[in-house]
């Protein structure tokens, strides 16, 4: 069924990349280049207390002291962090108090993006915050949330409504100086999502942050930081695009999750920033530290990530297994094509008694891009009868592409147990002729045989985003045969 | 139906069709047999299209159209159709996905609407319990973990499901018990068609007494040596291939 979704949608693009537009507003920046002023000038644009200021100046000046990582297998021309911007906003006076106020023009590009804003159109069930290059423009479903006691806000709002929250956990799970990234996201992040969830409540609906970048030569640098109290639990999506550039852009986000005792978190990704054109030129960096904290016992931390897009993507969502008996999955599907580069995987850090982690990576490559699973999984002493299994599968398309698995197990605790299996195929000709001979068309046979192929990954989406990512897998991967 | 005129097909430049020439009639059953390394699975791929197959000579007519012109998913819209010796497995991909998938891309092609999820099941349901293909066979990956009874009948259930003008059969009977034999052949009778021509390939006569040609080839060398009626099966069963191409020499 989704296959023939694909193959229509295929057919009806021309163009691969449908969020390659550009909404023309008007913006606002800070200048060139990156500076105390620079930070300076972010933290006043968010209205923020001075100890946010102090938080970011700090961060600022031990970032001056990194240098950027380059142990991952991804290359790319240094990247000039003066020349860039590092905050932009359309130009709309104060900020909207409901979605009667936002641009018009704004509600049209994520209309466009298929995610409408009119809380009478959005999908039942999904509260959604949109976030347009530095600002959050607009978050639905806001009323109905907090009658649960949720809040979900953009984080600057987050700053100055619930500084004790916010004073607490962020920087908590990532700390400022974790990584190059992470610290430069600490320094000039400017909008994301923040989400509390009371204690022993459910979260009554999804929830979802759709991120877009617009400007040009502007790098976006999200914080979402998101606590389930103990008992809590909540289902989080995140979708990404950005206009088709010739530039690279970068995109270094930082996501933190706490999970108290007996919480869970289940956050999903479905990243298609855009990944440069059949040649290699332009796509987003991806360089992203996301990571959870199970720091309650019985908590349990799920990501999900669908990456499809961006040129580079350098990410591993990871799990600090520090509570008693808690859980830590990763699902992935790493899609990458033509010139992309892709270095994903995950850390699993088991620190509690009976922890138990699962990692399964779906890795596909096609035209001459590399893919490669890096994963940790790491059980401390005290971390008796630590449990986890690892499978990672890699599908080769085509003979000029890459795959690698590069997994690290360390284990200081003789009754962890630890499962490792890895496969890499190719989607065989014989496969290709028989879906040919039935009359499925090649680039529908492709999207059918590699979707079969992440199936245990896509079941793990919520349903509503789990047909959109089948399309997606078809779509990307579309002139990767014949 | 379809006319083959002096057929030559190479594979890896290596001719293994020399000449071939084979004419069915709409609502004939014709089999093909002889010995390994004969020709008969490259004579089902070239029909089929299979890349590597290349015709170096020699013209293929399908219902008048020159079918070495088509892509292999537009035969298959238009009705040829192969079951094949080995059925290949996808994981992760449910048979009635699968089948779902397929049946609308043909439709599609055709010009046809698509049937929704609730038409095709129920059709497949009832083709299916013809062939004693139970319902949790449908929910399991293609061909992953399927016998080699379950694979062809399968395969039968797909040629009743698209319903195709020419139906190709390579070695079907390969790798069957006797029970699942004849519920292959039986459900390969009730496709019989004045509308349908079949082509039978196989190495053994055991087949034919379950599904009758209408007329017999020899296959040896790349050519056709003998034809005859479905006496001929018998012939060959009892003398054995050496004999026969000894004598058709």
């Amino acid at each position: 069924m989704a296959a023939i979704e694909t193959r229509e949608k295929i057919a009806a693009l021309g163009e691969k990349y449908k969020y390659g537009f550009t909404t023309d507003i008007e913006m606002e920046r800070a200048p060139r280049g990156l500076t105390e002023d620079t930070v300076r000038f972010i933290s006043a644009k968010k209205g923020e207390p001075e100890w946010m200021l102090e938080w970011r100046l700090g961060a600022y000046r031990r970032w001056r002291e990194m240098t950027e990582p380059n142990w991952a297998r991804v290359h790319y021309p240094k990247i000039d962090y003066e020349n860039a911007y590092y905050y932009a906003a359309p130009k709309t006076g104060a900020a909207p108090k409901s979605l009667d106020e936002v641009d018009p023009k704004l509600l049209e590009t994520y209309e466009k993006l298929g995610i409408p804003l009119h809380e009478q159109k959005l999908l039942a069930g999904v509260a959604v915050d949109a976030v347009f290059d530095s600002v959050s423009v607009a978050t639905t479903f806001k009323a109905k949330l907090s009658e649960a006691g949720v809040i979900f806000c953009p984080i600057s709002e987050a700053i100055r409504n619930h500084p004790e929250l916010v004073k607490k956990y962020l920087g908590s799970v990532v700390p400022v100086s974790d990584n190059f990234f992470a610290t430069l996201n600490s320094a000039v992040f400017s909008d994301g999502s923040f989400v509390y969830v009371p204690k022993g409540v459910r979260c009554p609906m999804e929830l979802s942050t759709y991120f877009r970048i617009n400007a040009s030569e502007t790098g976006q640098f999200e914080r979402t930081l998101i606590i389930a109290d103990e008992g809590a639990y909540v289902s989080y999506l995140e979708g990404c695009t950005a206009p088709k550039r010739d530039e690279n852009q970068l995109h270094a986000a930082v996501v933190e999750l706490i999970a108290l005792e007996g919480a869970e978190i289940k956050y999903s990704t479905v990243q298609n920033w855009y990944p440069g054109d059949e040649n290699g030129l332009g796509g987003i960096y991806n360089f992203v530290t996301k990571r959870g904290d199970c720091r309650g016992a019985r908590s349990k931390i799920s990501w999900t990530q669908v990456e499809t897009g961006s040129a580079i993507t350098w990410k591993y969502p990871s799990c600090i297994l520090r509570g008693d008996d808690s859980v830590g999955e990763f699902y992935s599907i790493a899609i990458a094509n033509h010139y992309q580069q892709a270095d994903t995987g995950t850390k699993m850090i088991h620190l509690g008694k009976n922890t138990r982690s699962r990692i399964i990576s779906k890795g596909i490559s096609a035209g001459r891009a590399q893919n490669t699973y890096r994963g940790l999984v790491s059980v401390h002493p005290r971390a008796e009868k630590a449990r986890n299994y690892t499978q990672c599968d890699s599908l080769l398309i085509g003979g000029e592409c890459g795959a690698h698995t590069v997994p690290y197990i360390e284990s200081r605790n003789k009754s962890a147990r630890i499962e490792h299996e890895a496969t890499t195929s190719k989607i065989a000709e014989d496969q290709l002729f028989y879906c040919l001979q039935r009359g499925i068309p090649q680039e529908e046979a492709v999207a059918l045989i590699v979707n079969g192929f992440c199936k245990e990954v896509l079941q793990q989406l919520p349903m509503e985003f789990a047909v959109e990512a089948q399309k997606l897998v078809g779509i990307s991967l579309e002139g990767s045969v014949g | 139906m379809l006319e083959i005129k002096n057929l030559h097909v190479a594979v890896d430049g290596k001719e293994i069709l020399k000449g071939l020439n084979l004419t069915v009639n709409a609502g004939e059953v014709h089999a093909i047999m002889g010995p390994n390394g004969s020709g008969k699975s490259t004579l089902s791929y070239a029909l089929a299209g299979r890349d590597d197959y290349e015709i170096t000579q020699g013209s293929i007519r399908y219902r008048g159209e020159d079918l070495t012109a088509m892509a292999p998913e537009e035969r298959a819209a238009k009705g040829v159709f192969l079951a094949m010796q080995y059925p290949v497995e996808i994981p992760g991909v449910t048979t009635m996905n699968f089948l779902k998938t397929a049946l609308n891309a043909q439709r599609r092609a055709r010009g046809e609407s698509e049937f929704d999820a609730v038409t095709i099941l129920k059709t497949v349901r009832a083709k299916a319990a013809v062939l004693k293909i139970p319902e949790e066979m449908l929910k399991r990956a293609l061909n992953v973990g399927f016998s080699g009874g379950e694979k062809k009948r399968l395969e039968i259930l797909q040629m009743a499901l698209f319903e195709p003008s020419l139906a190709i059969l390579d070695e079907t009977d390969s790798g069957l018990d006797i029970d699942a034999l004849k519920l292959v052949a039986e459900g390969v009778n009730a496709l019989r068609s004045p509308d349908r021509a079949m082509l039978v390939i196989t190495h053994y006569q055991r087949l034919l007494d379950y599904i009758v040609p209408d007329r017999v080839h020899v296959l040896s060398a790349g050519r056709i040596i003998k034809e005859g009626g479905k006496e001929l099966a018998k012939e060959l069963e009892a003398k054995g291939y050496e004999q026969i191409v000894k004598d058709a020499a």
